[in-house]
């Protein structure tokens, strides 16, 4: 079964979307879209230090990203100017890391498939990471979900009910970057952050508990990155763009029946 | 033993001393309420107590397994976050449903639970906080300012629930207020904070102050002239002049 490519790259979209769609809900309610942004772009740096340095692109990814995540972490504790400051660094990691790719010694790199995805390649050997990792976010949310929902809520209440909201968000941060490394892969590094919004957004207006919003949001993510491969074969597309795609016309309708049903009422 | 036990407590922010040499003990079931003017270092003082806060200087000795209630001045919940009253009621742990009943009618909101808490209002609000802060069965409940946005009315019932639910836990309660006229009749004492601790006794000291309404009225600048009482330290610095201007 997994000999089929189209198989393999279903699996993908599918774990993929199952970790950032369950991500992304805190992404959300945290407005970490655009921390999300600098980590996934910084991605881009990773694959350029991995190519040098000839190590997988996944661990390249992963520690960019990481270290990313762990810069915002800090600078935003000592409460500086976090908006700009995020601005800054997103797209000064996407930069830096365009420029870095070319200027690799005897290396042509496919650009495409690192800012857009390139899912219809993945490996065996991909599909373990992309599942190893999705399940270690999943696990770790599921182990952290209460304590984090407390400190998202308010961090204040959470040190008096003996939560560390730092902590918490240290572990969100570290998620961040794992999400990021599993998804380079298949959305590319330029829409990681659309797979973790969008499906979480749409899930919103028709979620009333934290907990119905994330199964909805991990729902969606799954349709989308299904529904998104299909259309991308037919229509011989990119895969990664036609899932986003997929994902924003489901935010739209979503968005669309839930103010005619208010309307209505 | 004292439920928690400050000393000389000194926390300063972004270069500005919010509070200085601020010692606290709290007891078992005592009722101590907070004054001061804005900016003070009222809100601060009790994020240092709960723990959110590490002081730069000076210690926190919290009994071991102290359990607090605790209820925000106010609670921003995100739009994006969908969550109900009962759902709420459970964070961080999951609490029993006759319990999580139970604490919404102690605190004067029976069958608000399935709510979302974006729709309830601004008193309703409170009390689901209030719910929440007592849910754990505290040793002390702390209050920063939770009347805020309640008209006055509302804060009157709102501090008579209190009252009462502090004669069914027996807790310890804490509480920032400017509302001292409500809250003052139930309190054991007050704490005048202006930075640090410029006074402290019994309501009754307090009431007896013909300028204590000024406090309310015309901002921070009678705010230190209130209290006729004895001063439990000597003040070597620049309030002094107030408190004779209102001798």
């Amino acid at each position: 079964m997994l000999d089929d490519f189209l198989v393999r790259a279903a699996l993908a979209g599918v774990g993929t979307a199952i970790a950032a769609g369950l991500l992304g809900c805190f992404v959300v309610w945290r407005r970490m879209a655009y921390f999300g942004d600098a980590t996934a772009h910084a991605a881009v740096l990773g694959v350029a230090l991995a190519l040098l340095f000839g190590t997988s692109i996944t661990l390249g990814v992963g520690a960019v990203a990481l270290a990313m995540a762990l810069l915002i972490h800090g600078l935003s504790s000592q409460g500086a100017a976090v908006d700009t400051m995020l601005g800054v660094l997103a797209h000064a990691a996407l930069a830096i890391g365009l420029v870095a790719v070319t200027l690799i010694p005897g290396q042509r790199v496919d650009l495409d498939a690192y800012l857009f995805g390139d899912v219809l390649s993945v490996t065996r050997g991909d599909l373990a990471v992309i599942w190893g990792g999705g399940a270690l976010v999943v696990a770790a949310l599921w182990w952290h979900w209460s304590a984090m929902l407390t400190a998202t809520l308010s961090p204040d209440l959470a040190y008096a009910a003996g939560v560390n909201p730092r902590r918490e968000q240290l572990v969100l941060t570290l998620l961040l970057a794992a999400v990021v490394a599993v998804a380079i892969k298949v959305v590319g590094a330029l829409l990681i952050t659309a797979l973790l919004i969008i499906p979480a957004a749409a899930a919103r207006n028709y979620a009333s508990t934290p907990e119905r919003m994330a199964f909805l949001s991990m729902g969606i993510g799954v349709l989308s990155a299904v529904a998104g491969l299909r259309l991308a074969v037919i229509f011989d597309t990119s895969v990664g763009p036609m899932i986003i795609c997929v994902a924003a016309t489901i935010f739209a309708i979503s968005a669309i029946s839930f103010q005619l049903r208010r309307v209505g009422t | 033993m004292s439920l928690i036990d400050a000393r000389h407590i000194e926390f300063s922010h972004g270069g500005q001393k919010v509070l200085q040499g601020v010692s606290l003990q709290l007891d078992p079931g005592e009722i101590v309420t907070i004054v001061g003017p804005n900016g003070s270092g009222k809100s601060t003082l009790l994020r240092v107590l709960i723990g959110a806060l590490t002081p730069q200087k000076g210690a926190v000795t919290r009994q071991e397994g102290l359990r607090i209630g605790y209820v925000p001045q106010k609670l921003h919940i995100d739009p994006t976050l969908p969550i109900t009253v009962n759902r709420f009621l459970n964070l961080p742990h999951p609490v029993d449903p006759d319990a999580a009943k139970e604490a919404l009618r102690t605190a004067g909101v029976a069958g608000l639970g399935a709510q979302q808490m974006s729709q309830l209002s601004g008193g309703q609000f409170q009390r689901v906080l209030l719910a929440r802060a007592i849910l754990g069965r505290p040793d002390i409940l702390m209050l920063d300012e939770a009347t805020q946005g309640l008209d006055q009315p509302g804060s009157a019932a709102f501090y008579r629930q209190i009252e009462a639910v502090r004669r069914d836990i027996g807790c310890a309660v804490l509480m920032v207020s400017h509302e001292l006229h409500v809250v003052m009749s139930a309190s054991d004492r007050v704490i005048c904070l202006n930075g640090h601790i410029c006074c402290e006794g019994t309501p009754e000291v307090v009431s007896a102050a013909p300028a204590y309404r000024e406090l309310f009225g015309t901002g921070t600048g009678g705010a230190l002239a209130l209290y006729r009482h004895d001063h439990d330290h000597g003040h070597d610095h620049d309030h002094h002049h107030h408190h004779e201007a209102a001798e």
